[in-house]
Formats: structure tokens, sequence, C-alpha cells
């Protein structure tokens, strides 16, 4: 009987911490379909009384925004494209190869992730601008890889070593080349592992604002945090316009959300797997 | 290591039978993992050791928005070191972000584990809830977050003025929380742990699934209630998860500059609502000094590296277990 009440219990008050929990993420979608008017108001609408597209509608048309939303994606796929390409060869290496020097790149791989991008802005900035690659998509990309790839190579590592090496002896055996081994073979066993690290990378480089911050100065070359931060503060000037700024993090956030979902299937695999076996 | 596989300087590898299977494969192509690793370590020698190396030479010498135009930058050796060291209001920052950082670690460590423990407690309709949930709020990305919170905060029509205002005795309306420096940084923790929890408590819950409910039947046989039970069985047990993730909080929240750069947007700016982010921010960025900038960056390197130090510690020990 009394373990029964506090289960009851438990789950009274993991409801309302979800509640907590979820709120800000709530109040943002619901308030980006609510009127200007009722949005001014000095009571908070909490319930869905909305349903109009006007703040989006604003926001997309009177900011940049398709301008930011190109860059970001241009930038996210030359960034996402190039770190998956280097970190599987990398990753093939350390999990398939025993060379020399071998154990200080996976040192260094390891510890490169540590460096905070903040003691490092100012001479990135300087690099960056000594190149004339300030407001440049190549320029960007550039710091972008060598932030995300170390974690990627850390992470497809576990999976390539996941595809046991007798499978391409064995294709190598049946007359495949390295090459054909790699391709036929293990490349179709890792894609998972590729599809997962690269929607990490893709949420890291998607969500990044400090370097961005630094090395896009530019209006012109905004990707979209930049252009978020941009509306809030221009917005703050005056009156803000809380609907069409909350319509702006709506469509920053939405991608990452969805990502999210995809990866968290994945995690709840792991989480019942685990519960299973215990 | 089987690079070189015969003795014969005149044999080729590949085609020496003589050879054992195992050591052929390997010795087949010894310069194929360099060749493998090339572009990778490229990359990170162009965005991270190149600019790394700039920092330790420019953290010693005169650099500032002359040199940024052409002119010689002098060696100072360590001045710009001595100049930050011996400047009180760097080691204010310093402390300041120490404490920051503690602070809202252990307040993210501490309010993960308890909603890690509520998880196991919950019938699986209230846990995949709470789980939900606290995905959805780690999945905002910063930016977001940090316009959501600058107007749940809002002092003329956010929500929380509104909500406490309901509570008998309390109107808060028009209180602006983003004023006092020490109300900015109690904000800015909030926002922190707000968004850091769900990775701790959903990374605590896995690992507290994975204490196998034997040794927990058997203390309990043995007399060991809930408490001891938790402390005694399942804390040492989940130990090293702890240890990692505290440290990774450590190392997350030393390094904050979005969330109080987004924060300082909106509200009030400087001195004193500068972690060291937003201070070595202003120092390179923002007044042009780049070598002392980079001396504090430097300084701020050495911090990480002391606690990443831990880290790796951890971490190869887990490797080796």
């Amino acid at each position: 009987m009394r373990s029964k009440f506090k289960r009851y219990l438990a789950a009274a008050v993991a409801v309302l911490v979800a509640i907590v929990w979820a709120f800000p993420v709530y109040w943002m979608i619901n308030s980006s379909f609510l009127t200007p008017l009722t949005i001014s108001g000095l009571d908070p609408t909490f319930l869905p009384f909305g349903g109009t597209l006007q703040n989006y509608r604003d926001v997309t048309t009177e900011t940049p925004f398709f301008e930011a939303l190109q860059m970001s994606v241009i930038v996210v796929a030359v960034a996402l494209i190039v770190c998956i390409a280097f970190a599987t060869l990398a990753a093939l290496a350390i999990s398939r190869f025993r060379f020399r020097g071998r154990k200080s790149f996976v040192l260094v791989i390891i510890l490169v992730q540590m460096l905070p991008a903040e003691a490092m802005f100012i001479a990135q900035y300087q690099m960056i601008s000594g190149l004339g690659l300030l407001n440049s998509i190549a320029g960007v990309s550039i710091i972008y890889v060598a932030m995300v790839v170390p974690f990627t190579i850390w992470m497809l590592r576990g999976f390539v070593a996941g595809v046991p090496i007798e499978l391409e002896e064995a294709a190598m055996v049946d007359g495949c080349t390295r090459f054909g081994a790699f391709r036929r073979i293990t490349f179709p066993l890792i894609a998972p592992g590729l599809v997962a690290s690269g929607v990490f990378a893709f949420i890291q480089v998607w969500n990044e604002f400090a370097l961005a911050s630094v090395l896009l100065t530019d209006d012109e070359a905004q990707t979209l945090p930049l252009w978020l931060r941009d509306i809030a503060q221009q917005s703050n000037l005056g009156a803000p316009e809380w609907g069409q700024i909350m319509a702006g993090s709506v469509l920053v956030a939405v991608p990452v959300i969805i990502f999210f979902v995809i990866v968290q299937g994945r995690m709840a695999q792991g989480l019942v797997g685990g519960a299973v076996k215990g | 290591m089987s690079i070189v596989v015969t003795t014969k300087p005149d044999a080729d590898p590949d085609f020496d039978p003589s050879t054992p299977k195992r050591k052929r494969k390997k010795a087949r192509s010894p310069k194929l993992p360099y060749w493998l690793t090339l572009p990778a370590v490229a990359a990170l020698v162009v965005g991270l050791a190149y600019p790394l190396g700039w920092q330790v030479l420019n953290s010693m010498r005169e650099y500032g928005l002359r040199q940024q135009f052409g002119e010689d930058a002098t060696w100072l050796w360590f001045a710009n070191y001595t100049d930050l060291l011996t400047d009180g209001f760097f080691w204010t920052v310093v402390i300041r972000s120490l404490v920051f950082m503690a602070a809202t670690a252990l307040a993210t460590m501490g309010l993960g584990i308890l909603l890690a423990l509520l998880m196991k407690a919950t019938p699986t309709w209230a846990r995949v809830m709470l789980q939900s949930a606290l995905l959805l709020a780690w999945a905002m990305p910063i930016v977001a977050q940090m316009t959501v919170w600058n107007w749940l905060i809002d002092s003329r029509n956010g929500v929380l003025n509104y909500l406490l205002s309901k509570l008998p005795g309390v109107d808060m309306i028009g209180h602006n929380w983003l004023e006092e420096p020490l109300s900015f940084f109690f904000v800015a923790s909030l926002i922190i742990t707000w968004a850091s929890v769900p990775f701790v408590a959903i990374s605590v819950y896995a690992a507290l699934t994975q204490v196998s409910e034997e040794v927990l039947e058997a203390a309990q046989l043995d007399g060991a209630n809930a408490r001891q039970k938790l402390v005694h069985i399942i804390m040492p047990i989940i130990r090293p998860v702890l240890v990692i993730l505290l440290l990774l909080q450590f190392i997350w929240d030393l390094r904050v500059y979005a969330q109080i750069q987004l924060l300082q947007d909106l509200g009030p700016k400087g001195d004193d609502y500068d972690l060291l982010g937003t201070y070595i921010f202003g120092l390179g960025i923002g007044q042009g000094r780049f070598g002392l900038a980079a001396a504090a960056a430097m300084i701020v390197l050495l911090i990480t590296l002391c606690v990443s130090g831990f880290y790796v510690r951890e971490l190869l020990r887990e490797d080796a277990r």
C-alpha cells in the first residue's frame, strides 16, 4: 500500500518537473502563434488561443531571414561533408591499424575536445583575418571542421571497431580490392554511425554562436544564430516584438529538435538495452 | 609495429611467401594509416594548432591595433602575464568565473541525480513524459534558449514576474532581474542549469539501470534500508559516471560565453557582468589589445587543462577497466 502511494507521489512530482522543464519550449512555440495584440497585454496567454502565422510572415519578410538561412545551410553542409570524410578516414586508421604515433593521436583527439573555443577565438580571429577570410564561408568552415572533427573521429572509431575485420578479409579473399571491401562491406555497416555522428556535428555547427559572432561580423554574412540575436537586439531598442522573436527562435530550433528526436530513438534503445541486461 | 617485415633489404614484403600471413597484411601498406589520418591532422593543424601557436607567441608580445596594421610587435616576454596577474580586476573575474562554474556545475549535478532517481521511482508513462520534457530543453539551441528566457524574466511582461506576483504578498511586476550583478549571475546560472540538467539526468539514469537487481536484493536481504542502499551500493557503483559528468560540467561551465554575452545584449553591460569569456572578448575584439587578450586566454587554457587532466585520467582509467 505504502509503496503504491509512493509511486503515485513520484509520478506526480515527475509530471510537475516535466511541465516546468518543458515550459520555456512550450512558451516559445505557443507565443509564436499569438497576435502581437495578445502578446502585448499585461496578462500572459498560456493556452493556445492564437493560430496566426503573422509573426512568421513578418519575421521572414522584414528581416534577412532567407539570407541567413542560406548562409547557415551552406556552412553546415561544407563543414559536415568535409568533417565526415576526414573523420571516417582517421577513424579507419586508428581502429584498423596499429601504427607508431597512434596512441598520441588518440590522446590529442581527446584533449583537443577540451580546448575551450572561448580561449581560442582571439587567435582564430587573427588567423582568419590574416588570410582575408573574415565574413566568408571558407573562413568559418575551416574553424568549424577543426571544432567538430575530433568528436566525430571519437564517435566513428567505435562504429568502425564494431565491424569485424574478418568480414573485410573475407571479401578480399573473394576478390575485392581493399577499397572495394571497404565500400561494399564496412561502409554500409557503419552507415548508422555516420548518420549519428553527422547529426551531432550538424547540431554543433548549426547552433554555434561564439565563433560566428567573431568571424562573421558583416550583416550580409550572418548565420541563423547571429540573425536571431540581431532581431532580438534590434527589437529590444523599442518595444520588443516578442511574437516575432519567438517565431524566429522556433525557426532556428525546429531542425535541431527534429534531429534530436531521431537520435533519441537510439538513446532510448540504449536505455532499454541496459534495463533488460540489468 | 611491423613495418619492417623482412631482413632482406631487396625483398618485396608483399610477395615474400615466407612472411607469416598476419604480419604480411599489416606490412602491405605501412604508410596507409598515416595517409588516412593526414586530412584530419591537417584540419586540426590549420584550425587549432596554428592559432594556438599564434596565441602562445603573441601572449608574449606587444600586440595592439597598431601591430594589427603592420607595425612590428615588440617582445615583452612575460609582461602581459605579469600585467594580468598583478591586476586586481583580472583576479576578480577569474574568481567570479570559478565560483560561477562550481555553483552551476554542482547545482546541475545535484538536480540531475535527483531527477534520475525520480525516473527510477516513477511508472514508465511518467518517466517517458519526464524524459521527453528533458530532451526538449536539451535540444534547444543556445541562442533560442536565451531569447525565450529573456522574455520569461522580462521586467515588463515576463511570465516569471507575473507568476511570482500571484503569490500572496509578493509584487515583482517591473523587477529587473539583470540589474544587480549577483542577480544577473543567478539568472545566468539558472538558465545554464536548466539547459544542462537533461544531459546529466539522462546519463545518470542510464547508469542506474546498469546497477544489477541481484546486488540490491542481496543488500535488502542483509537488512539495508533504501537510504543505505543508495549511499553504500548504488552511489559507489555509478561513481565513475558521476565523476566524469561532474568534470565535464566543470569544463563546460567555465567556458560559458554565449549565454553571458546574450544576457548582456539585452540587459546591462560593463565589467561587473563579465566572466572570463566575455572579458577576453572585450580585451581582444573590443579594445584591440590582442597581446593581453592572448595572455588571458592562455591562463584560461591552463585552468581548463588542469580540470581536463583529471577528466582524461578518469576516462583512461575507465578504459583500462
